[in-house]
């Protein structure tokens, strides 16, 4: 049953999304939307040598923000943090063999809150 | 998986005899209703036909009060634009309840552009027009009041006769759309003192393309669409012979069936009413018994519309959503913020509307994918 206007990967990503859930203690957080919207995601992320070790994601809003999030989660498992930092909505959405204009946007913050997950773990590190 | 359809407000199937009965309007008696020779009257006398039965529908004076379009849109563009227009000098003003569907909203809307008024009528929470205030509401320069027989996305029934009442005793006219209503309950246009009602052929089991607007004998109309004069002058262009036809025939078997279907539907509403209530953080929106026996329309907190619908698709299951993610503006619907959700309320909207394919059998596989559908979203939520 292929959805008019996502891609058949974007609603693999939306059946089977990767790395939900939280992390206790997380080296770094980042949030971004809001409910008003109808968009919020948010990213955990755990990093060894400044690497990535582990990701996950909890997400509210349609099928393009769960999928986009997921995907997300996928580029950055295992990358540098300076890698992960270049990871663009425009690779996550390539990733996904794209998504409809009008969701390209709003739905579409997920590399987004991995920045800011990314900036909060580098801010705790200066700090340390 | 077989396919459980519950999106009949967005579209419905063609009632097999109502195909049977118009195909040959397509295929032999295929003539233009305005020519003089006998295929031509052929064709004029099966869109008379049609007229009658569509009239009998609504208890109409006699059958000249229904003039056929292409659909609902523009029976309410007809009914709004065209009122407005030929009784300016009456005032320049339109009323409508908040609640009214976006082709009643946007005619009222393109009319303040060449300096109309337009007065938004408010509903209370179960989406019913206040007619406390509606006396005081509206002034006598209002040209045409429009108030929904009942709401697509929230099912709630309006007390039309209470409200034409009040209307005419302002000595105005009431415009009803009867799209989400017409076929599915029974309306009486003299009884609930209506001026001008919308009519959608498919959503009566018609083809699509086709649909009617009732207009009270000595209601004065500007047409919209000027031609060659057809339908009394008041809409012109070659008739759609297959969808009046088909229209007509739709219209006889809903008045004949109406009855019991409605109480068998009802019946199946109910009951997804109360298993899906069962979940937690789920509400009913619109009214809970004032509404459409066919329709059930829920909110979930913490999650959201459009994921609901895909979720739901997975099992078969096609249901709609008020949500912003799924309309062309991103915003979401007025008429769920006309009822006094918020939007991240709005977000979390289902609609589910049934049909006469839907059988009694389904409703615990719709109930099981409603509450795997909420639970799932639930674990990916951050809220």
């Amino acid at each position: 049953m292929a959805q008019i206007g996502y891609s058949e990967k974007v609603m693999e990503h939306f059946m089977n999304p990767r790395n939900v859930g939280t992390i206790e203690n997380p080296d770094g957080y980042g949030k971004v939307g809001n409910p008003v919207c109808g968009d919020v995601m948010e990213m955990f992320i755990s990093v060894e040598d400044d690497t990535i070790s582990d990701i996950k994601f909890r997400t509210f809003g349609c099928g393009s923000a769960i999928a986009t999030s997921s995907m997300v989660t996928e580029l950055a498992k295992g990358k540098h943090i300076d890698e992960a930092m270049e990871i663009t909505r425009k690779d996550v959405a390539d990733e996904l063999d794209g998504l409809p204009p009008r969701k390209m946007h709003c739905s579409n913050l997920a590399a987004d809150a991995l920045h800011g997950a990314i900036e909060d773990y580098k801010s705790k590190k200066v700090g340390k | 998986m077989r396919q459980i359809y519950l999106d009949h407000v967005s579209a419905m199937p063609i009632d097999p005899r109502v195909l049977a009965f118009a195909k040959r309007y397509v295929t032999n008696d295929f003539g233009n209703p305005s020519s003089l020779h006998s295929a031509g009257l052929t064709a004029k006398r099966a869109i008379e036909d049609a007229r009658q039965r569509v009239a009998e529908l609504i208890n109409a004076e006699d059958e000249t009060c229904i003039i056929f379009t292409s659909g609902a849109t523009e029976s309410n563009n007809m009914a709004i634009k065209g009122t407005a227009l030929r009784n300016i000098r009456k005032g320049k003003r339109v009323a409508a309840s908040a609640i009214e569907h976006i082709s009643v909203l946007n005619p009222a809307k393109e009319l303040q552009k060449s300096g109309f008024e337009l007065t938004l009528i408010p509903v209370d929470q179960a989406g019913i027009v206040d007619i406390g205030k509606l006396a005081d509401i509206l002034t006598e320069d209002t040209t045409v009041t429009s108030i929904m027989y009942a709401n697509n996305e929230i099912g709630t029934i309006e007390p039309i006769e209470a409200i034409g009442e009040i209307v005419h005793e302002k000595g105005l006219y009431l415009h009803v759309d009867a799209t989400a209503a017409a076929g599915r309950i029974p309306i009486d246009v003299q009884n609930d003192g209506i001026d001008l009602l919308t009519m959608s052929s498919n959503d009566m089991y018609g083809p699509q393309g086709g649909g009617a607007l009732y207009i009270k004998p000595g209601v004065k109309l500007q047409p919209i669409l000027p031609g060659g004069g057809q339908e009394r002058g008041l809409r012109s262009g070659t008739e759609n012979l297959f969808a009046i036809a088909g229209m007509g025939e739709a219209a006889r078997i809903a008045k004949d069936e109406m009855g019991p279907e409605s109480e068998r539907l009802k019946g199946m509403r109910d009951q997804l009413i109360d298993e899906i209530s069962k979940i937690e953080e789920s509400y009913l929106t619109g009214h809970p018994t004032q509404r459409l026996p066919h329709h059930a329309s829920f909110r979930f907190s913490r999650i959201e519309g459009e994921s609901i619908l895909l979720n739901m698709d997975m099992y078969n299951i096609q249901v709609a959503t008020g949500s912003a993610c799924t309309s062309r503006t991103l915003e979401p619907s007025h008429v769920l913020l006309a009822v006094g959700l918020k939007h991240e309320e709005a977000h979390g909207s289902m609609v589910m509307t049934l049909g006469r394919s839907n059988n009694a059998g389904e409703l615990p596989i719709i109930t099981k994918a409603v509450k795997e559908t909420v639970q799932r979203l639930r674990i990916l939520t951050p809220m």
